[in-house]
């Protein structure tokens, strides 16, 4: 489904990303640790096609089509979503309106029409119940005044609603309490199936344990330095990562 | 003949009109010497430094309307509150139209400044309160010389206003260029509640210039709330002067919305006479191409325990300017205060231009007063994330600028207004958002 192909990225002329390869496959849940400043952050934004970062080599194919050039919304409208380590607030539209837009602006992306108020009305009573949220949660402003984990919460349930090929979660645990980790890592599950997948991007192993990755990947400095199976997070999680280091010196 | 010795000139032909010996001809004559003397502000003015009216005054006005204007309500509904019961009070090239009007005299006074001026039984209101707020500055004391009509709104004591109050000033373009000059007087009595909107709207390209003078007065525990809409055309221009007067625990709010015309500014003065006064100061400014709006606030506290809320935001788009320049001034014996100030802008082209000039004067010691003021761009992170969700730069941008000027709205007390200036801000944003906001 994804394919990053040698990516070289910079921000600013200084150059973060070295050369990345992936590739993600229907079903599978792949997680991307590293330490702070290893490039991660930076990844998933080249992913989700975010303008202050230049890719200067390398491309990114989703379903076999090559989407570097494509706006943040086409790749959105495409399947790509990424869950944001800091959800912004937007004071005087609410959650169901943003999200009413979003979908909207997806179908009207396909030459659909709007979703009719009633389907729309049925999806977000379900999913809420589904991420155990409630409703009057969604009439608030947007993020506004929500806690940590509530904005993290309100990242899946758009999630839940935008229903994505490639889910990109970035540092969705940073911030959470281990009730607030274990709703959230529920709801990434239930959303699972064998059609989409999920890109968990993570400074620690904690939230592997609820969202269990199929393979792990190492990022340092720019590059995908080790992969493996979960077994990896656990050994980096009681190892560190100097041990990497050291292994690759 | 430049317009300033046309208009003194005209004033002569005004004068002849005029009832003798009358208190209101005394007023006049001072006030036509106080414009003489003065004249038209130009940018050597502190005030006035940001805004140039010259570019205005080269025009050819007329300055009445040879011809009776007459409008179908079906070619100006759109400019009315809908789906709301309102009193109405409009004026065609400064006109009364009794056609498009609904007047009141039933407990309370909606009605014309002219027959409030001409009426004996009015008198005694007349004497009170005409010219009693406005200050002696020229433009405004033009105003005073040749004030013939506007909105006279009087609410005694008690009387809550069963429904807004709209007053609206036409312009056809029928005469070519015009110099509008109305005048509202509005007097709030003890624990008087009144809601009211103005709008000055032309109808044709001609160019149009207003200058408009409002005075206000608040009575104890009296509540004023005031809507100014101005989308008017790029021909058109407008300063507009608005002078309040507090007595204790009254509540004030001046919400000013400023979508078009070329020259837009506001005169806007607050002075707090009695203790445990409120006034608010709200004002939304999205302008593009070579609009140009100057927000001239100033808010006067003499007495205890009271306190002005002002919040201004702005959005430039293209060459225009904005200009806010908010004075709070507090005298030594207004202690216990709380005074708020805020303008935001963000500009969204390189071009576009904020002269923003907060001011503090504080002359008591026991007060909280509090401003900030910003300049900036729409927040790049903000964006990427809407986009990251599927909406397109374009409604994404307009999501972020509704958000930004949203707060400023929460204030307004009348829901048909409040969904109408929404829609507002969404055409000149220049989008249509799925939902209602």
């Amino acid at each position: 489904m994804l394919k990053i192909k040698d990516v070289h990225a910079s921000v600013e002329g200084k150059s973060i990303l070295n050369g990345i390869n992936l590739e993600v496959n229907a079903g599978e849940i792949h997680a991307i640790m590293g330490p702070n400043g290893a490039g991660k952050s930076t990844l998933a934004s080249v992913i989700s096609g975010k303008d202050e970062y230049e890719m200067t080599k390398g491309e990114i194919l989703l379903d076999n089509e090559d989407i570097t050039e494509l706006d943040p919304e086409e790749r959105a409208h495409k399947g790509v979503f990424m869950s944001f380590q800091y959800p912004i607030s937007i004071p005087g539209v609410s959650t169901t309106n943003f999200i009413k837009t979003a979908i909207n602006e997806t179908r009207k992306s396909k030459g659909q029409d709007d979703m009719p108020a009633s389907e729309m009305l049925k999806m977000i009573k379900e999913k809420a119940e589904l991420l155990d949220i409630d409703r009057k949660f969604l009439s608030r402003s947007l993020n506004e005044g929500f806690s940590g984990g509530e904005k993290k919460r309100n990242e899946i349930f758009q999630l839940a609603m935008l229903e994505p090929k490639l889910a990109i979660l970035d540092e969705t645990d940073s911030g959470l309490d281990i009730d607030a980790l274990k709703v959230v890592a529920n709801g990434v599950n239930k959303l699972k199936n064998k059609d989409n997948a999920v890109v968990v991007i993570t400074h620690y192993q904690r939230l592997l344990d609820y969202i269990v990755p199929d393979f792990v990947h190492v990022l340092m400095d720019g590059k995908i330095v080790k992969s493996g199976t979960k077994e990896l997070a656990y050994e980096l999680e009681e190892k560190g990562y100097d041990w990497i280091k050291e292994k690759l010196a | 003949m430049d317009l300033k010795d046309k208009l003194l000139t005209s004033y002569i032909a005004f004068e002849d009109h005029l009832k003798e010996n009358s208190p209101l001809h005394d007023l006049r004559s001072s006030a036509i010497k106080v414009f003489e003397e003065k004249g038209f502000p130009s940018k050597k003015e502190e005030n006035w430094k940001y805004t140039s009216l010259n570019s205005l005054l080269k025009e050819q006005y007329s300055f009445s309307s040879k011809t009776e204007g007459a409008i179908d309500f079906k070619d100006v509904k759109k400019y009315f509150l809908h789906n709301v019961d309102t009193y109405k009070l409009v004026f065609i090239d400064g006109v009364y139209s009794s056609f498009l009007s609904e007047t009141t005299h039933d407990g309370i006074d909606v009605c014309l400044l002219s027959s409030a001026l001409d009426k004996s039984k009015y008198e005694p209101v007349i004497e009170a309160y005409f010219n009693k707020a406005a200050k002696e500055d020229g433009i405004t004391q033009l105003n005073t010389a040749f004030t013939k009509e506007g909105a006279f709104i009087h609410i005694p004591k008690n009387k809550e206003v069963d429904k807004p109050i709209e007053i609206i000033y036409f312009s056809t373009g029928n005469e070519g260029a015009m110099f509008l000059q109305p005048r509202n007087l509005i007097v709030a009595d003890e624990n008087a509640h009144v809601q009211i909107i103005e709008r000055h709207q032309s109808l044709s390209s001609n160019a149009v210039l207003t200058n408009t003078v409002t005075e206000i007065f608040a009575d104890k525990r009296a509540m004023v709330d005031y809507y100014k809409i101005q989308n008017d055309k790029p021909s058109a221009s407008l300063v507009d002067s608005t002078y309040i007067i507090q007595q204790r625990e009254s509540i004030c709010s001046m919400h000013t919305f400023s979508f078009g015309g070329q020259i837009t500014r506001n005169n806007l003065q607050f002075r707090q006479e009695g203790e445990h006064c409120d006034s608010i100061l709200n004002g939304i400014t999205i302008i593009q191409e070579k609009q140009h709006v100057d927000h001239n606030t100033l808010v006067h506290h003499i007495a205890e325990n009271c306190e002005s809320h002002q919040d201004y935001k702005g959005i430039f788009d293209d060459s225009s300017t904005g200009v806010f320049n908010g004075k709070v001034y507090v005298e030594k014996e207004a202690q216990k205060l709380d005074a708020f100030q805020q303008n935001n802008n963000i500009l969204i082209s390189d071009d576009a231009t904020i002269n923003a000039k907060p001011q503090l004067e504080i002359f008591a010691d026991d007060v909280k007063c509090s401003h900030g003021c910003t300049i900036g761009q729409l927040d790049s992170d903000a964006l990427f994330y809407m986009r990251s969700r599927g909406i397109g730069q374009k409604e994404a941008k307009a999501l972020l600028m509704y958000a930004f000027a949203n707060n400023v709205l929460e204030s307004v007390k009348i829901p048909e207004l409040k969904s109408r200036i929404n829609k507002l801000i969404a055409d000149k944003i220049g989008v249509s958002l799925g939902f209602e906001l």
